[in-house]
């Protein structure tokens, strides 16, 4: 009885210990994203995970991989996040500029309220897609780790270069633009 | 034993039976944002200032203000936040799972003690009269003893 006792607890904390190995190897190797914009800063290209959200700026839901044979810039912002607030302009310009030649901004607002979302949206007067990600369960996918963050994709939906922070000032938005143009030549 | 395995579940009761309980408190924002988790900085309100923080309490406050019961917001949080914002799983699905693993945990270990101490008892305990020496042999012993004493 004794001996049965103690395999039983051998098996189990073999197990257990087992358990937490596979879960530790699980963490290591699923990638939350942050590999996603070290390989676009290296030029390999990335594919973009892949969203369907609502939308903000009309009924229904926006998936992303339907905007193929288009590029993108994805703009992840929250109207708390002042930084957004700044390049908001900027990238409806953007928008306006380019969206003739194949160009589609979206908006992914992200743990944020969606009324304040919408009175953000309104008070820029932007007219380029917006979605809606509340918990912030697709940008983790990005390896987004801060407000606002940008990724310029190309035609066929690749990562050609994320942008931690505004791309509206005098230093990142030569690079911004040159990012666009590489995109839009897919 | 038995003891042990109504303790555990009685204690298992009141775990799952505290989310439904705490639900019908008047609301009060204190202990709302106590409760409830910033999507950023992933800490309770009380504890956070991060500007989106700061838009959920006041949006708490004023929801409290318009007679919201502590789960009308909560449900109105999760409806923009996810589930994730509460700082408590909740009672229900996957979330369940939360509550029943730690007491899955203490029923076990309570059985896995259970066994043990009744193997060392049982280890411990004085042979049985039936497992006494032969009665023959017994006599033997008797003898040499007798003789070594003559």
């Amino acid at each position: 009885m004794a001996s049965r006792a103690r395999l039983v607890g051998q098996g189990v904390a073999i197990g257990l210990v087992a358990l937490l190995f596979i879960l530790l190897a699980w963490s290591l190797l699923t990638d939350e994203g942050g590999g996603l914009k070290s390989a676009a800063a290296r030029g390999d290209r990335p594919q973009a995970p892949d969203f369907t959200l609502e939308r903000l700026d009309e009924d229904g839901d926006l998936r992303l991989s339907s905007l193929r044979g288009k590029a993108v810039v994805l703009n992840v912002w929250a109207s708390w996040c002042v930084p957004c607030k700044e390049e908001a302009p900027f990238l409806e310009q953007v928008w306006q500029d380019n969206r003739d030649r194949g160009l589609v901004v979206v908006g992914l607002d992200a743990k944020d309220f969606r009324a304040d979302a919408r009175r953000f949206a309104k008070r820029f007067a932007l007219t380029f897609p917006l979605v809606y990600d509340g918990p912030g369960d697709t940008i983790d996918g990005f390896g987004v780790t801060g407000f606002p963050e940008t990724f310029v994709l190309d035609r066929e939906g690749r990562v050609v270069q994320a942008f931690a922070g505004a791309v509206d000032g005098d230093d990142v938005r030569p690079r911004f633009v040159a990012a666009i143009e590489r995109a839009l030549e897919t | 034993m038995t003891r042990a395995l109504a303790i555990a579940a009685v204690l298992g009761a009141l775990v799952v039976a505290g989310p439904g309980a705490a639900s019908a408190a008047p609301p009060n924002a204190a202990d709302l944002e106590a409760e409830l988790v910033c999507p950023v900085c992933e800490t309770t309100l009380d504890q956070s200032n991060a500007p989106v923080a700061e838009q959920m309490k006041t949006y708490i406050r004023v929801q409290i203000a318009a007679g919201d019961t502590e789960q009308e917001i909560k449900d109105a949080l999760v409806a923009e936040f996810g589930p994730q914002v509460l700082a408590e799983p909740p009672g229900g699905g996957f979330g369940l799972l939360a509550w029943l693993l730690p007491l899955g945990a203490l029923v076990g270990g309570a059985i896995a003690v259970g066994l043990l101490i009744r193997a060392w008892t049982r280890r411990a305990a004085p042979p049985a009269a039936d497992e006494r020496l032969d009665p023959e042999l017994d006599r033997l012993v008797d003898e040499e003893l007798a003789r070594f004493d003559g």
